[in-house]
């Protein structure tokens, strides 16, 4: 192998959600500081193997920071220690040889753990099925430039769409809650004039499911925010307070 | 050469124009009463599999959904970077849908369906309706309108785009609609579900095994109809800019069972990439075609120059491609761009420490565009610091979060030094043939977006992958579907007891239950990246005849090794990443020799397909129209045994020349 770096790893494994789980140390000796995070993981996975040992689950696809699959909590932070840095991107050389390194799921009651890194976000699609979108069936739709969007606008509701649903909001939240998240659909929406029809309904269920979920309350402590690798912005939690609370003023529909 | 009576492309008669419009006006219907009894099994959630499930639960059609990921939002269409065509001709520049049609069969070297890409240039502007309508945040002009810009093979701006997330947006508007079906209990949704084969029925495609990746328990559901799409193959290679999850096994499957594959070889090396750094690589990384806009691609004019890129001076520098195709410079085609690079690096030209890598440079992009700003400020004299500064800004608005990625990845700046980029495995023009209504040889079993072999011919133009997947999904199978269904309506419900289904779920098992019992030494992962290195020394970029023989045998002798010495940990009973890891390799072991044995059977150069006994004096593909205009679709006669079937291609609307961008 290429790399000089030598680090303590210390993960999760549990077997599934309904046992319990705990830390387990490894070694693993010459790590290159061009290799990213989850290349690592694949060469102590390999290593597992070839030791007969079961390689620990983790969840990733993109590996370009884009698909929100990966998650893992590393040494006390969502994707680690670099800002708007997902863990798919975070390179080794963001570590120095010697280092040891804790790497956990994501902790929260919302997402169970599936198994040693992986967890369950299916609340993330069902708060998304309760009203995060526009009821738009296909073929449906004028031309696309007969409705202008001021750029303004059109830019601030791709700010807000650029988020990954990894839930790293979710799990530097000390309460857990879903709010950055939940915010950042309802922001889009809320900015563009295709969105204004179903504006207020829209926010009165998605919050309403997310409180099904049994995600916590916002406490407004910005952590979720500060820990998005997406660098969502708290101010779609104040937008998303400011539609709540103008729904429910004027509907009674949920 | 005629099309073999195996074929049967179904192409609507009349001229092309009037084709589609007199198809749907004239295709069966299926009554809204009966839309409800009717079920469709959808393999996918990217932007194809996504689009369709979600409009097809709209007109009333029962579905049910699928995908490996832990949420349809992942699919890979969600990495899609640049952009997305639509001859909307909103910058007043020429386009038209013929046009687009013109440059879509040209960029794929003439072996493209005329009928199927007029189809798709025709429906290209109402998906851009559809995704405003669905609050997709494409870029915008400060007038309010939609901003345009121009990609590789192509003298018109008609790429619609939302910063280098284009496949993001898009995907989640689709999503939202699937997610807005299945709160409405129209669709139902299987996420981390892999779909393991297709269970055929006298003929007839009537449903599926999947192995629920969680608890590993496999599942049997029947359906009217089955959609593949399950998106591209490019993973066979080992790297590729794929997600890693991105796989053949459902089209595969679904060869093995009686679907013919489409041009197998027919691979797409994108020519900017982050080059190769180590062995410790999992995956390659794209830089979006998008940045050919404004980045100059370079070499240095001397052999072996090992300054640092910006310390070479203007007049040392080698603009190949400016230099050699002068007409569309840096944005030629993606195939012209990557073998230029692959010759300058192979001619000892190349940079950085590999030597395998070019500069896309964007030090002038950043002088025009500060320049710009200045002016449009009404400040004449602003100093250099300044302008530079403006022009960066500029540029990071339009291609920052490419740029972020670049540094995280390789530690430098692009903001200060040129790009190091060289062409990896991108995209898979081949797949599952189907014929005109999407539909592959096998009845009621459909397959869409990548997963299909059917609208790029030899070579993809840039922005046109999304194009389709959307195209098939929103507005193709919707009305060819009933095509079919309107004669199943008195099938009534598909019992998942029947024969079919239990022998059929019993060899998944005992495939499954195989690999598990090898407990050999060797990790799948590590005959994964033995595969691709083959795939990639002798079928990737340039190929001859000799490398494809020996690859043959390479991969014939891997996949006996594979059988007898892999190593799978953990049981088939619960959670295991690793085995559905070596359930897809050992797929992927076998399309690799279909690949081969494809371009070895294609005598000539064509799109992506370069072989290098046939090329022009300039090194240019050298296609054989004579006795290669046809698309190979292949039969799968069991123990990697194939027959070929060929279908011919006329070309009735456009005169067919030699493909020239200079
Ligand atoms: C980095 C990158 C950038 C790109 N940028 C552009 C661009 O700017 N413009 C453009 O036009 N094209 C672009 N492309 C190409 C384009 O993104 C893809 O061709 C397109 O998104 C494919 O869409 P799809 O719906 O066919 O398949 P995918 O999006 O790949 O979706 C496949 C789906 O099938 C599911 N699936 C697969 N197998 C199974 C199975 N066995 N069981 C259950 N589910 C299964 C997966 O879970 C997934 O949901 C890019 C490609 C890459 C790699
Ligand atoms: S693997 Fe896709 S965001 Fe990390």
């Amino acid at each position: 192998m290429e790399g000089n770096m030598n680090l303590s790893l210390k993960v999760w494994r549990q077997s599934n959600k309904d046992t319990a789980g705990g830390f387990e140390n490894y070694n693993l000796d010459s790590v290159s500081p061009d290799m990213s995070f989850l290349e690592m993981f694949d060469v102590l996975n390999e290593k597992l193997v070839v030791e007969g040992k079961e390689p620990i689950a983790f969840d990733h696809d993109c590996r370009e920071g884009i698909c929100g699959s990966c998650a893992m909590y590393i040494n006390g932070r969502p994707h680690g220690p670099l800002k708007g840095v997902t863990t798919c991107q975070l390179h080794m050389r963001s570590f120095n040889d010697g280092d040891t390194i804790v790497v956990e799921p994501w902790r929260a009651k919302a997402f169970p753990v599936l198994k040693d890194l992986v967890v369950d976000r299916d609340a993330f699609d069902r708060i998304m099925s309760s009203g995060g979108f526009i009821s738009v069936n296909t073929g449906n739709a004028q031309d696309a430039n007969s409705l202008p969007v001021p750029k303004e606008a059109a830019d601030d509701a791709f700010s807000a769409a650029a988020c990954i649903a990894c839930g790293a909001c979710v799990a530097a939240c000390k309460n857990a809650s879903a709010m950055l998240f939940v915010s950042a659909k309802i922001s889009q929406l809320a900015l563009l004039p295709q969105g204004q029809a179903e504006r207020s309904i829209r926010a009165e269920k998605m919050v309403a499911q997310m409180d099904a979920e049994g995600f916590g309350a916002c406490t407004n402590t910005g952590a979720c925010s500060a820990e998005c690798p997406k660098e969502i912005s708290m101010s779609n939690i104040a937008r998303m307070n400011r539609e709540y609370i103008g729904a429910k003023f004027s509907s009674t529909a949920v | 050469m005629a099309t073999s009576s195996r074929l049967d492309a179904k192409i609507p008669q009349g001229p092309l124009e009037t084709k589609w419009s007199k198809f749907r006006s004239s295709v069966p219907l299926v009554n809204p009463a009966n839309k409800r009894n009717l079920e469709i099994i959808v393999i996918g959630t990217g932007l194809a599999g996504a689009s369709a499930a979600a409009t097809l639960a709209e007109l009333g059609y029962k579905v049910k959904a699928f995908c490996f990921q832990d949420s349809p939002r992942r699919a890979h269409s969600i990495a899609a970077q640049g952009g997305i065509n639509a001859a909307k001709n909103y910058q007043n520049d020429g386009d038209s849908i013929h046009r687009l049609f013109y440059d879509t069969v040209k960029g794929g070297d003439y072996r493209a369906r005329e009928a199927n890409v007029h189809r798709l240039a025709e429906v290209s502007g109402s998906i851009i309706d559809q995704c405003v309508a669905q609050g997709v945040p494409f870029a915008r002009e400060y007038g309010g309108l939609l901003s345009n810009r121009s990609f590789g093979g192509v003298q018109v701006q008609r790429t619609f785009y939302a910063a280098g997330q284009t496949g993001q947006q898009l995907l989640l508007g689709a999503y939202s609609g699937l997610q807005r079906q299945v709160g409405m209990g129209t669709v139902q949704m299987y996420n981390r579900h892999e779909m393991l084969d297709v269970v055929v029925i006298d003929g007839k495609c009537r449903g599926i095994i999947a192995r629920n990746l969680i608890t590993g328990e496999l599942e049997r559901h029947a359906g009217h109809a089955v959609l593949l799409c399950s998106g591209g193959y490019g993973n066979v290679f080992y790297l590729s800019t794929n997600a890693l999850g991105s796989n053949v096994t459902a089209a595969w499957k679904a060869h093995k069972r009686g679907a013919f594959f489409g041009n197998p070889c027919f691979t797409q090396i994108h020519p900017t990439c982050i080059p190769v750094s180590g062995e410790h690589q999992s995956k390659l990384t794209l830089m979006s075609e998008s940045l050919r806009n404004d980045g100059r691609i370079w070499v240095p004019k001397a052999k072996n120059d090992n300054r640092p890129g910006n310390e070479i001076p203007e007049e040392e520098r080698d603009y190949y491609l400016e230099r050699r195709y002068p007409a569309f410079g840096n944005l030629v085609p993606r195939d012209i761009a990557s073998r230029a690079a692959k010759e300058r690096c192979d001619a000892g030209y190349g940079v950085g420490t590999s030597k395998l890598a070019v500069y896309l440079d964007f030090a002038a992009a950043v002088q025009r565009y500060g320049r710009a700003e200045a002016n449009k400020n009404n400040i004449h004299n602003a100093s250099d610091v300044d302008i530079t500064l403006w022009g960066k800004a500029v540029v990071k608005e339009k291609y920052g979060n490419l740029f972020d990625m670049y540094k995280q990845i390789t530690g430098e700046d692009p903001y200060e030094v040129p790009m190091r980029i060289y062409p990896a495995v991108h995209y898979t023009m081949g797949g599952l043939w189907v014929d005109y209504n999407l539909m592959t040889t096998v009845p009621g079993l459909y397959s869409l977006g990548e997963a299909n072999f059917s609208d790029h011919g030899a070579n993809r133009l840039g922005a046109s992958a999304l194009m389709q997947g959307l195209a098939d999904g929103y507005f193709v199978i919707p009305y060819t579907i009933g095509a079919y269904l309107a004669s199943e309506i008195r099938t009534g419900k598909i019992s998942t007891d029947h024969e079919a289904f239990v022998r059929t779920e019993k060899e998944v098992k005992d495939r499954i239950d195989r690999l598990l019992s090898i407990q050999g030494k060797t990790s799948p992962e590590t005959f994964h990246r033995r595969l691709g290195k083959i795939m990639w020394d002798k079928c990737g970029m340039a190929r001859n005849e000799k490398g494809l023989k020996e690859a043959i045998a390479e991969i014939r002798q891997l996949r006996e090794e594979f059988w007898k010495d892999v190593k799978v940990m953990g049981t088939a009973g619960y959670f295991n990443p690793e085995l559905d890891k070596a359930n897809r390799i050992a797929d992927f072991m076998e399309l690799g020799e279909l690949m081969c044995i494809d371009a070895l059977d294609r005598n000539e150069s064509c799109g992506g397909h370069f072989r290098e006994e046939y090329q022009t004096e300039e090194g240019e593909a050298l296609r054989d129209d004579e006795n290669y205009m046809y698309v190979s679709a292949w039969e799968n006669l069991g123990n990697n045994k194939w027959e070929l079937h060929k279908e011919e291609l006329v070309y009735e609307n456009i005169k067919i020349a030699q493909r020239s961008y200079k």
